[in-house]
């Protein structure tokens, strides 16, 4: 199957759905309610087995302010395929994915780690990466690269990260490895 | 005819004697036996593991002994990223080795952060424990922890040994 057929059956099942084509790859836009849906849909009929990543991504200042993305891979046809569903930060809730692939448990972890987005009917929604208890989700926009202060006693403790006049950033630039050095780049 | 007038010693054992302090004897006995804690958690571990390996040899300087546990080791090789998550792990198992002991932090994230300006990484370990030796690179180059080794090595060889429990001893005497 080609990415063009793929297209083509994908607006067949779904014809509700807009569709996006970048360099090869297809991305579906997914109402929230229908997800579980779709990625079910995509794997029992469009033949996509495995699960390559789960990931989310947080739009500080839009509404809905959060999306997560799929990326799911068909091993016998060679194709990529990647769903998104928009979360809003009233309902930051998602209907997991665990059921259909195993692996989907620790990347919705992660994902409630980092973004705070919780997934209904998770088998084990514990941290992953952050330890139980650590009071933020660091992944946000609003969170400072340098981090918050927080403690649990006999469990993990977090500082301030002095960043001395950082963060020390590249910029892009066509005028030479001088000016893309990395430095201290105030915003404004 | 000139005699030699017979030895109110044995020539042969005062040849084999030698005075010193009874300190500078223990810190050089420590000094060429000291059993590293290898805390590797990170890449730096990889250059750890060529320094203990045949080509670098830490054996020359009495080091090659890597202990995986706390309670016989002496030395505590931290090597890597110390996160906020390992952070009391790593200060429980230093807690939990015998006096003397001592710490080496080995390249950059052990020593200040290091690239890791972040909010999951303590920014050295040094937050946490008395470091003796800073080790600078990233990772450092195996000679440069020998160095650090010799070092360490040079810094116990100057530190009183029994000092302190002498100066305690004499105190509570009277």
């Amino acid at each position: 199957m080609t990415t063009a057929q793929l297209a083509e059956k994908i607006k067949e099942r779904f014809p509700n759905l807009s569709q996006t084509e970048f360099r090869d790859e297809i991305s579906v836009q997914v109402p929230l309610e229908q997800i579980e849906l779709a990625c079910q849909i995509c794997r029992d009929e469009l033949g996509f087995d495995f699960l390559v990543d789960i990931s989310s991504v947080d739009h500080f200042g839009e509404e809905p302010r959060f999306e997560i993305v799929y990326e799911f891979y068909s091993l016998e046809q060679n194709i990529h395929l990647r769903l998104k569903t928009k979360v809003s930060e009233e309902r930051l809730e998602v209907p997991t994915i665990s059921r259909l692939w195993e692996g989907a448990n620790w990347h919705e972890r992660e994902i409630f780690d980092m973004m705070g987005i919780r997934f209904a009917n998770h088998p084990d929604l514990r941290r992953i990466l952050m330890w139980d208890g650590y009071p933020y989700f660091p992944l946000r926009k609003d969170f400072p690269l340098e981090g918050k202060p927080s403690d649990m006693p006999d469990v993990a403790f977090s500082d301030v990260a002095p960043l001395a006049g950082g963060p020390f950033v590249t910029a892009p630039t066509d005028t030479g490895t001088k000016d893309r050095e990395p430095r201290a780049r105030p915003p404004g | 005819m000139a005699t030699i007038a017979p030895a109110a010693y044995d020539s042969k054992v005062e040849g084999n004697v030698i005075f010193s302090r009874l300190d500078a004897c223990i810190n050089w006995m420590r000094k060429n036996s000291l059993w590293p804690m290898p805390m590797g958690l990170a890449c730096c571990a990889i250059e750890l593991m060529a320094a203990g390996a045949s080509r670098f040899d830490i054996a020359r300087f009495g080091a090659e002994v890597m202990r995986f546990s706390p309670r016989q080791s002496d030395v505590m090789i931290v090597a890597g990223t110390v996160t906020y998550k390992m952070a009391l792990a790593v200060k429980r198992i230093y807690d939990q080795m015998p006096e003397p002991k001592w710490v080496i932090a080995m390249g950059a994230c052990a020593s200040s952060g290091g690239m890791y300006r972040s909010y999951a990484v303590l920014q050295g370990i040094d937050h946490l424990l008395p470091v003796d030796v800073y080790v600078s690179g990233c990772p450092p180059r195996p000679e440069a922890l020998l160095e650090g080794l010799m070092k360490l090595q040079h810094k116990i060889m100057h530190e009183p040994a029994i000092e302190d429990q002498k100066r305690a001893l004499f105190e509570a005497v009277s």
